[in-house]
């Protein structure tokens, strides 16, 4: 179909359509272009990591001789060999080395990079250092690290609201308890990879798998001792991201681009995966310490907790990360006196980082636990105390950091859930069949999600688009975000489409560059499409706007009167192709391009009084899990899940409920198969998928139905009053965890509280059903 | 010897033929589709055949014709595709350059987000469809076993697998070349023996087993490479040199499966697929313990004389061929001699295999009239995963129910795969009661002394071992009392 014969009834791929992904067609043929598939520049060189093989150690010395001498060997480079600042830290706390110098901080830290013409070769040579250590006394864990009186690597945060000590003095009824919550690794298909052409003078452009090529930008630039404006960064797409790409590829890039400036050859690198799992940082694992003070129908009367987070050796995300799990501890619950403190210590791993979620899972599942407590404390449904404490609408809506939830949607959520999926009658028989149960138990648990949008780092919220429409009226999309599979581009493009009514074949996604928009954020905290969506819509606006005083003025009609439908434009009585009209605006010498911005409005946040209003909305979400346990052997399955979701007029319903069911998977992933294991030497031993388990497609559910809240709308003005859907449905997992300490509880009819600590791997589950056993 | 040599591999790849000389041993299929021939469509996620995103299917003749399986590109090294049929997803494609029918069901179904698992994944489709257009969600999960998607928590993917065989496409380019390319490759399988000094050095591809014996004699150091789902990860992950290599997955003669009226005998060569069907008629709940043996491409490659010469002590077909009684049968020149399997794990890493001594087969007796048998694997995600703990009980009662032999043995409690003879001799003489096997439980503290690792505690290991006799015991009496997929829910939507 040309242009010209489009419809002027309705466009094809608008807003609110559940369009395919735009690279689908490439993604099953084998034709999307990752940054390994590239063509490579001739001469390029392949350069690998050389990694520590000691937790924390003094480097004494590093022979190199024999790695320099290896075969196919071009160079190696050490720390001294940073022309610019040997820091990547994304904090600004120069806490972070490109390759460690004197020092080892974990087990698998880069400490050199061999160049050589071919990977094999590079990654061979690598073996033959030897390397000097002096050890000293490491600390891995968090709590070891709170015990060994770690330092924090970023300040920490406290919320407080009301009078917590004097609520906890008068308690009805009070409990303390602790939680251990793991890490994850985002296994992102695609490992980490970049690749670096150097240019003319100090120029170099570099092909990063990042959710944040203005960092990149930024990172090497000064790793190389120059300036932004030397450096550009391309990202067409990556293989999965999950957070794990927001700071990670930093190094990665850093290390290409210096070495392709050394040696003046383009230089690829690519980690194997498991040097890719050691060397870079994962989701941080918590431990959460609760006192609570609650009345006899389960109200809560007072919160004091501390969430210590295991941050690795430096500061990376972890400042935020802490921050937002203490954000979302209160979940759906109003906590009328509260403390949150948080605790970001110093251990000696990998720096741990960005992951769906950010922080807020493990806040959550921290609350959830609390909620868990009074349940099994009180002889009741953990639903029903969850209902007593959700927040309100007129009073009883204050968060303990002081924002007010104004959109608050979860009781209908709720509702709709429990009463779709007959929660009741089915608790109801779950408990009889556990009383006749010999050895197959089983659990379910309703557990319902509120998740604050924005980033918490207020400047973050700002997005940037470049939108050219050519003479042919096809249009070029270009924006800040990056595109890692959640179908950013696809909405982005929708909304462009949806902006100059066109279909949306008219619209080229393009990779995303930092030549072309400037000083963008990471495409993170699920913002991608709320900022560049609004964005692309502005740059849209503009340029209909100057559209529109040209067509009045050169056919003489009221501005009122022209408009963009379906294909096409009308002017007075005149209905135009897009194209030919486009040709017309470009002999009229109208300027066809624009740059768009926004800036999320009415967001802020004082960290140090811990006030503020640091999200423009909150996203919701409930669902319920059904579990069977194995009292033998600790085995268990997901038997059925149903999911009740708000994404606000959903800009594609397809892309939404793929990011849902994605999530929740993800989340059931981290909370039971996903274990992190380190040795007594402080390495991680579980560093590939034979050791690391994630789901795989016989853990999905086996009933799995997943609804959007088709009635919701975002009551602020959001691109097309859409929600934001990346990170809050992993929460949504929160209910397999409680169904399966539900289904231990069983062991002891449901007298104690099993904490049940995540991930609930099957020995976990079988020692908490001996727990239970012997209570 | 007269056997005649070759100093080139002959294969297809897609649609066109190649011969290659230069081969290096640890050159691997998907380092030469990628590097050597910039065919990218084939990922590499993990470099060691566990998350399927290099999936590429390889047709092979075997005693039932040319057949197509999927397998992992990254740890099947090319000297093992003599006279076989390489696809990829470049190959993928219907009629008039539309999509194929899988490609189609995945777009129309959303069943792609970040795309890179994706090309493994229709691969993995490819491979079913071809067999089963319309297949159950069992069967296509069982399919899906070994590809990981990080994006789409499956439902997607599902959703297109189940529609892939609603659209027909009588254009298929491998049924339409099926019988073109049997004959070629039929025709390529001459008997004669390939022997290069490539620059990685020496790869070997035997003519028949005569000739294996004689090579390994010849080169008692060499490297014999059957499925490679082992060593290929020495060559990966280690950086291992396995040459001179011996490639033997080609050897029909050793792919047999013999049926006696004791038992069957199965080459050492059968795959994990090829033996599926004798294990789940003939021996209780092997079926689906043997589904869960790596994914669907880990089982095309893997073979039993591999899982079994490796002698890893959390490899999961020992513990059953153990408890059910198999034997040995290993050769060397013309000598040949049978031992029982569990004889033939001395200690961690050592094995009763002599240099230029390669296995033949092993022998696993039918399961007596009136004898209880299970196997169970305990591992943290159900499938595509290894043991934590793997057991096996077989038990015979005799008239007055009392158990008159007893043979159970378990892989990962120990240095090696090993029997319980401490819980062996605590139920023997004693009635099949569960008093008696809470007596027995006891006993396992006698029999092994377990490590802890990031796969288990040791405290967990013995505890889900002894539990696992009581779970025996349980289901002899008749009890549900494992999960399952497909049937757990109280209350169906």
């Amino acid at each position: 179909m040309t242009i010209q014969q489009r419809s002027s009834v309705e466009i094809s791929g608008g807003v609110h359509t559940p369009r395919q992904h735009d690279s689908a067609h490439k993604h099953v043929t084998g034709s999307a272009e990752y940054i390994d598939d590239i063509n490579e520049p001739v001469g390029t060189l392949h350069a690998y990591l050389g990694l520590s093989e000691r937790a924390l150690a003094t480097i004494k010395s590093m022979d190199l001789e024999a790695v320099r001498a290896a075969p196919g060997v071009v160079g190696v480079l050490t720390a001294a060999d940073i022309p610019g600042e040997n820091d990547i830290s994304p904090s600004a706390r120069h806490d972070e080395p490109v390759l460690a110098d004197g020092h080892s901080a974990f087990y698998g830290q880069p400490i050199f990079a061999v160049i050589a013409e071919t990977r094999d070769a590079a990654r061979r040579a690598t073996l033959l250092a030897k390397v000097d250590y002096e050890d000293h006394q490491h600390h891995a864990d968090v709590v070891d690290a709170m015990d060994a009186d770690y330092p924090h690597v970023t300040d920490p945060l406290t919320l407080r609201n009301g009078d917590v000590e004097a609520a906890l003095k008068g308690a009805t009824n009070r409990l303390t308890g602790e939680m251990r919550i793991g890490g994850q690794d985002h296994f992102y298909l695609e490992g980490h990879i970049a690749m670096a052409v150097p240019g003319e003078d100090d120029e170099v452009a570099v092909y990063s798998s990042t959710q944040h090529p203005s960092e990149v930008q930024h990172m090497v630039a000064h790793a190389l001792g120059t300036v932004s404006n030397a450096v550009t960064v391309f990202t067409r797409r990556m293989g999965g991201g999950f957070g794990g790409k927001e700071t990670q590829g930093n190094q990665f890039a850093a290390i290409a681009a210096i070495a392709a400036k050394r040696f003046n050859r383009a230089v690829k690198i690519r980690p194997d995966r498991d040097d890719d799992m050691i060397a870079t940082g994962k989701r941080h694992d918590f431990h959460v310490k609760y006192d609570l003070a609650y009345d006899d129908d389960g109200r809560i009367e007072a919160v004091d907790a501390v969430f210590a987070a295991r941050c690795g050796f430096s500061s990376d995300l972890s400042g935020p990360v802490t921050d937002r799990a203490l954000f979302h501890a209160d979940n759906c619950y109003f906590l009328p006196n509260v403390r949150l403190s948080s605790r970001p210590m110093k251990t000696d791993t990998v720096s741990n980082t960005a992951f769906r979620g950010f922080g807020g899972p493990q806040g959550m599942l921290g609350g959830e636990r609390m909620i868990e407590e009074i349940a099994y404390a009180l002889g009741k449904d953990p639903l029903d105390i969850r209902k007593a404490n959700f927040y309100g609408h007129e009073d009883r809506n204050v968060t303990p950091y002081h924002q007010l939830v104004e959109d608050n949607i979860i009781a209908r959520i709720v509702d709709e859930l429990e009463s779709s999926t007959d929660y009741q009658n089915r608790r109801k028989d779950i408990i009889a069949h556990n009383s006749e149960a010999p050895v197959l138990r089983k659990g379910i648990s309703l557990t319902p999600v509120k998740f604050g949008i924005s980033f918490t780092a207020t400047w973050y919220n700002q997005a940037g688009a470049l939108v050219h429409v050519y003479q042919d009226g096809s249009i070029h999309l270009n924006h800040g975000g990056t595109e890692m599979g959640q179908g950013l581009n696809t909405k982005v493009a929708q909304v462009l489409a949806d902006e100059f009514q066109v279909d949306l074949e008219t619209i080229r996604i393009t990779a995303t560059t930092t030549g072309k928009v400037p000083n963008t954020s990471a495409t993170a905290a699920s913002s991608g499409t709320d900022l560049n969506g609004m964005a692309a819509a502005n740059a849209a606006e503009q340029i209909k706007t100057r559209l529109i005083t040209f067509a009045s003025e050169h056919y003489g009609v009221p501005e009122e009167q022209v408009s963009f439908v379906p294909n096409h434009v009308q002017v007075g009585n005149q209905l135009i192709a897009f194209p030919d009209f486009i040709k017309k605006a470009y002999f009229a010498r109208v300027q066809l391009s624009a740059a768009g911005f926004y800036k999320t409005p009415k967001i802020h946040w004082d960290r140090s009084k811990g006030q503020g209003r640091p999200f423009f909305y909150y996203a919701y979400g409930a669902s319920v899990s059904e579990v069977t346990i194995d009292t033998l052997t600790g085995e268990y399955h997901v038997d059925r899940v149903d999911i009740l979701h708000d994404v606000g007029s959903s800009l594609n319903p397809a892309i939404d409920l793929g990011q849902i069911q994605g999530g929740f998977v993800q989340g059931m992933g981290w909370l039971t198969t996903e274990e992190l294991w380190w040795d007594d030497n402080g390495r991680l031993r579980t560093h590939a998928p034979s050791t690391y388990k994630i789901p795989v497609a016989s853990d999905k559910p086996a009933i799995f139905n997943v609804e959007l809240a088709q009635w919701s709308t975002n009551k602020e003005r959001t691109i097309r009053r859409s929600k934001a859907v990346g990170e809050p449905p992993f929460m949504l997992a929160n209910s397999v965890l409680e169904a399966l300490s539900m289904a231990v509880a069983s062991v002891a009819d449901y007298r104690q509280c099993p904490r049940l600590d995540a991930p609930a791997t099957p020995e976990c589950i079988l020692m908490a059903v001996e727990r239970m056993r012997k209570a | 010897m007269g056997i005649a040599v070759r100093s080139e591999i002959r294969f297809i790849l897609n649609g066109d033929v190649v011969h290659l000389s230069d081969v290096p041993p640890a050159l691997t299929l998907l380092d030469y589709l990628r590097l050597q021939r910039h065919m990218t469509g084939t990922k590499e996620g993990c470099a060691e055949g566990d998350c399927g995103a290099c999936t590429v299917l390889v047709g092979r003749l075997t005693g039932d014709g040319l057949v197509y399986e999927s397998v992992n590109a990254c740890i099947r090294f090319m000297g093992s595709l003599d006279a076989c049929h390489v696809v990829t997803i470049e190959h993928l494609g219907g009629l008039n350059d539309r999509l194929h029918p899988v490609q189609q069901a995945m777009v129309d179904h959303h069943g792609s987000q970040c795309g890179f698992c994706t090309p493994g994944i229709v691969m993995s489709l490819y491979g079913l469809w071809l067999e089963t257009p319309k297949a159950d969600a069992p069967l296509i999960e069982k399919t899906l076993q070994g590809n990981l998607c990080r994006c789409t928590g499956y439902e997607a993917i599902l959703n297109a697998a189940r529609a892939m065989g609603d659209t027909d496409n009588g254009g298929d380019k491998l049924v339409v070349t099926h019988e073109a390319v049997r004959d070629r490759l039929a025709q390529w399988r001459d008997g004669s023996r390939v022997d290069i000094d490539t620059s990685g050095g020496k790869v070997l591809v035997p003519g028949s087993v005569d000739d294996l014996a004689s090579i390994l004699e010849a080169h008692p150091e060499a490297t014999i490479v059957a499925g490679s789902t082992d060593v290929g990860l020495w060559v990966t992950k280690h950086m291992k040199d396995i040459a001179p290599a011996v490639f033997i997955n080609h050897l029909n003669e050793l792919q047999s499966i013999t049926e006696t009226p004791e038992g069957f005998t199965f080459g050492a060569g059968v795959t994990y697929s090829d033996a599926f069907s004798i294990m789940a008629r003939h021996y209780p709940t092997m079926g689906a313990f043997w589904d869960r043996i790596g994914g669907a491409q880990v089982r095309n490659m893997g073979t039993i004389g591999g899982n079994i010469a490796n002698g890893s002590p959390i490899g999961d077909t020992p513990p059953p061929l153990i408890a059910l009684g198999a034997s040995l049968t290993l050769r060397k020149g013309s000598a040949s001699r049978t031992l029982p399997l569990e004889d033939f794990f001395i200690d961690y890493g050592k094995q009763d295999r002599q240099p230029g001594e390669f296995v033949v087969s092993v022998h696993v007796p039918k399961l007596p009239e009136g004898e209880d048998f299970a196997a169970y694997k305990i591992s943290k995600r159900r499938d595509e995963d290894i043991s934590a703990v793997c057991g096996a009980f077989r038990i015979a009662l005799d008239d007055t129910g009392t158990v008159s032999t007893a043979r159970i043995a378990f892989g990962g409690m120990a240095a090696t795969p090993k029997r319980a003879v401490a819980v062996e001799t605590a139920l023997i003489g004693q009635p099949w009661t569960e008093a008696s096997v809470k007596a027995a439980m006891a006993a396992f503290d006698d029999d092994y002394t377990p490590l802890s690792d990031w796969r288990a505690s040791a405290a967990y290991r013995m505890l889900a071992s002894k539990n696992l006799l009581m779970r025996f015991h349980l289901e002899t009496q008749g009890e549900k009392v494992q999960v399952s997929r497909h049937d757990n829910a109280l209350a169906e939507v």
